[in-house]
């Protein structure tokens, strides 16, 4: 009649440690000397959803490829509020060029690597979405045509946020930015337009696409440490919340991702050679509305007048991944 | 250093840039009370127990259990566990088997002969304490572990009170009952049964510094019921007494039980086991009104014991009672309907509620008596300096465990009167709101059940009824503790800080904030599970 699971450590593997599991179990961010790639006193904002991304992608990368990483950032918040002359945060070999040439310059890297011999030194490039989407958009679908032996990873906080929260192909509809005024019939970001950069990245058939939050840590650190045992163009893109442009609370960071995943609105998966091969399934799913309404980026569709229009058009959104990428646990299971 | 072109300053790390300034308000660990400790009338740290627990750590955790209450095997089987109805983790999916695992804790104890910690050494003080019960044991336990020489008087053979004479069997074996009383005895409590207290004067004068009363509530209620002289009519505590000393009382075919708390469940349930084919338990209000654990109810009419709500016995002859129907009224008082009818009864047994015996202080003036009850003050002391009461002689709960908790207090205030001191209790945190814990973050899982025998199988002995946990489903259900409040090393505030500035001591050690660089963003609040960081303002 008891029938109780032989294995059950309280909290599994969704904090990011546990105490009740050998250490070898745990994540590489619940080892306390990881290696810290973004260290403190970098001047990220309060609740920086990007500098928690960073840090986590990288530690993972840098376990995985014994310490031997060189990255390669494009011009953008994770570039400017980490390196202010003559400070870094950088705990590892970091190059900083243009905003949009950063997947050039680490194919760049990568091949001098591969002429030298040094092929056990692995190369990251990274950048925002305007970077990743816009900016530098010609070269990274270059590197990934060549499929040349780079991680490409987008932290994705959906506008240009250094420079003042304006909208990049990245940015959701009906977002308020400061380009997208949420003024007029059809307030914020128009929809229908932008770009989908996972699904460009797989139809360049590169070795390995994925997504992840800085909600789940240990997704996230599961699909590094398997881009990083492939070898050629590899691409991860990471929702990283960012409170300045969003309007969230800088406490809420995590819990913004966890609902964006939750809500359907960001399919979290990963797929191989351009077809999707596994999705993370919603836990508890909710309604966009509990995302959205978090966000002063999305209070216009609260006040002064409710917008359930515009709200059923995103759930309409939100809907349509969950059966595309097919995100409901099936019954019976 | 020759510098390149344009560089006039050496690199150096951002650590020497201190974002804490930019903080207004800074996360800080705290300690909150878990819902459960904060309902245990025993006063158990439970949340303590089931972390330490969780690891396997059973012996430390039965340490830490016993420190508070000294009959985890006893409490595993009869305490109503209100710890359990107030569970944050019933509004996930189902509240953590609290009971179920001291359960587990104390009979692992019995069987493997873990030790109580020697007493504190001596401290030349002699206490007294009348009665033998759950009061009285707690009492005797916690004054020894403090250093006292105790001395516990009973009129009874046997040492437990109304854990034995009142609480059958089939709830509590008596194996688990004396194993837990002797190693009372084991450190040093003198017992002395057979010896009724008639005088509290005379056992004052015997030399003793302070005194405890535990005498209980053993004098079943009478309501007065017109009856003809040939009418079986028994008390529920009698009839619990006897069937404990081997005489069991001759209950007929069909028994009635007239009450709706506890005892009056036991009674049928008892009756049953007895041979009766049928035993009915007739109470005045309903179910849901009726003061018995609902537990105990559903068993009872698993085990074939018909209950009849909203009715009075109004009258009772040789083989039958009057019966009225009553209603409840707008307020949810039962009113009579005049509507009656016949039940046939070849006894009835009153459960109505027990009553104190207070003759042995017919001489002591100085204590108030109110509503049949010994009035004390906070420190449970009565109006005579250095005699303390407690149990179902004071005004309270009348369970097992309620004595429990007025043993342990009643002994730490002894104590302290001893010592010309003052007990103060440690500051109560304040108790954590389910809102304020990060439920996400804990695994889904489901109750483990504790076996039951069969109804109908059960009610025709006095076996157990409820099984324990096997080890793998204790350590189970302890795991799915979330810990509230208090904080269970999880990693995620040294995980979700964006400025890398929560620091992790090492196991058992938690964690500190690094105040150089905590911007104060509060992720590691909003995403501590157990809800045991708070954010204060920083002062100005």
């Amino acid at each position: 009649m008891t029938t109780a699971p032989i294995k059950f450590y309280q909290v599994g593997s969704y904090a990011i440690g546990n105490r009740l599991l050998p250490s070898a179990a745990g994540s590489v961010q619940s080892d306390a000397d990881r290696t810290n790639a973004l260290t403190s006193g970098h001047r990220a904002c309060q609740g920086c959803g990007e500098a928690l991304g960073a840090r986590y992608a990288l530690d993972a990368a840098m376990r995985v490829a014994n310490n031997k990483v060189i990255t390669v950032n494009a011009t953008g918040c994770l570039e400017v509020f980490s390196t202010p002359y003559p400070e870094t945060s950088w705990r590892i070999a970091w190059l900083h060029s243009l905003f949009g040439n950063a997947p050039a310059v680490a194919t760049g890297i990568a091949a001098a690597l591969k002429a030298k011999g040094r092929t056990d030194i692995r190369v990251v490039g990274q950048g925002g979405d305007g970077a990743t989407v816009d900016i530098g958009f010609g070269a990274l679908s270059g590197m990934f045509e060549r499929n040349d032996d780079v991680l490409y990873i987008c932290y994705d906080n959906e506008a240009y946020m250094n420079t003042g929260v304006q909208r990049s192909g990245a940015t959701p509809p009906a977002a308020r930015t400061s380009t997208t005024q949420a003024v007029g019939e059809a307030p914020g970001n128009v929809f229908g337009q932008g770009k989908n950069l996972p699904r460009i990245a797989m139809a360049h058939e590169i070795p390995y696409v994925a997504t992840a939050t800085v909600a789940d840590l240990r997704d996230l650190e599961n699909k590094v440490e398997k881009a990083m045992q492939m070898r050629g163009a590899r691409y991860l893109h990471v929702l990283v919340p960012c409170p300045l442009g969003w309007g969230s609370q800088s406490c809420d960071t995590v819990k913004i991702a966890r609902l964006a995943t939750e809500s359907g609105l960001f399919p979290v998966f990963e797929a191989e050679r351009g077809e999707v091969t596994a999705s993370k399934k919603i836990r508890r799913q909710v309604p966009v509305e509990e995302y959205l309404k978090l966000q002063a980026r999305y209070g216009h569709l609260f006040s002064p007048k409710r917008r359930d229009d515009v709200i059923d058009h995103l759930q309409a959104m939100a809907d349509r991944n969950i059966v595309r990428y097919d995100l409901l646990e099936s019954a019976g299971e | 250093m020759k510098k390149p072109y344009a560089i006039t300053l050496d690199v150096e790390s951002s650590l020497a840039n201190h974002t804490g300034s930019w903080r207004v308000e800074r996360p800080q660990y705290v300690n909150l009370m878990p819902p459960c400790n904060n309902a245990c009338p025993a006063g158990e740290n439970i949340q303590n127990w089931l972390y330490i627990a969780e690891d396997g750590s059973y012996e430390a955790a039965w340490q830490a259990l016993i420190q508070e209450n000294p009959f985890p095997a006893i409490m595993g089987r009869v305490c109503y566990h209100p710890c359990q109805d107030v569970c944050s983790r019933a509004k996930l999916d189902e509240a953590v088997g609290i009971n179920s695992v001291e359960r587990f804790l104390g009979d692992l104890a019995i069987a493997k002969g873990w030790k109580i910690p020697a007493p504190e050494h001596a401290s030349g003080f002699r206490v007294l304490i009348i009665g033998a019960g759950p009061t009285g044991l707690s009492a005797a336990y916690h004054l020894r572990r403090l250093g006292h020489d105790v001395t516990i008087r009973d009129a009874a053979k046997v040492a437990g009170g109304m854990m034995r004479f009142g609480i059958p069997k089939y709830r509590l074996p008596r194996n688990i009952l004396n194993a837990e009383i002797a190693r009372i005895q084991e450190m040093g409590v003198h017992f002395q049964l057979e010896h009724h207290v008639d005088n509290l004067q005379d056992a004052i004068d015997d030399g003793f510094d302070a005194v405890f009363l535990a005498v209980g509530a053993q004098i079943g209620k009478r309501a007065y019921i017109p009856a003809c002289e040939a009418a079986r009519i028994l008390d529920a505590v009698s009839v619990l007494r006897d069937v404990e000393d081997g005489q069991a009382p001759l209950l007929g075919r069909r028994v009635v039980v007239y009450g709706g708390g506890n005892t009056a469940v036991d009674v049928a349930r008892t009756a049953k086991r007895l041979g009766a084919e049928e035993a009915i338990i007739v109470y005045r209000r309903t179910r849901e009104k009726a003061p018995a654990d609902d537990g105990e109810i559903q068993e009872a009419i698993e085990e074939g014991v018909l209950m009849k709500w909203l009715a009075t016995v109004k009258h009772a002859e040789e083989g039958t009672l009057k019966i009225e129907k009553m209603a409840l009224d707008a307020n949810g008082f039962p009113q009579p309907t005049g509507e009656f009818e016949e039940l046939e009864a070849d006894s009835l047994v009153l459960a109505l509620g027990q009553e104190v015996d207070l003759s042995l202080l017919s001489n002591m003036t100085d204590l108030q008596i109110v509503d049949g009850t010994v009035q004390v003050d906070s420190r449970m002391m009565t109006g005579r300096a250095g005699i303390f009461a407690g149990g179902d002689m004071v005004p309270a709960d009348r369970t097992v465990t309620t004595g429990v908790g007025h043993g342990k207090k009643a002994a730490r205030n002894i104590d302290a009167w001893l010592r010309k001191g003052e007990f103060t209790k440690a500051e109560t945190p304040e108790v954590i709101e389910y809102e304020k814990l990060n439920p996400w973050y804990y695994s889904d899982a489901p109750h483990a059940m504790r076996d039951r025998l069969e109804g109908a199988r059960r009610a025709t002995n006095f076996d157990e009824v409820v099984k324990g946990l096997d080890e793998e489903t204790a350590l189970y259900e302890a795991r799915r503790c979330m810990s509230c409040g208090n904080c269970f090393e999880c990693d995620n505030c040294f995980g979700v800080c964006p400025d890398n500035a929560v620091i992790k001591l090492g196991p058992g050690l938690g964690f500190e904030i690094n105040l150089d660089y905590c911007k104060g963003c509060g992720i590691c609040v909003t995403e501590c599970p157990s809800g045991s960081i708070i954010m204060v303002p920083e002062k100005s």
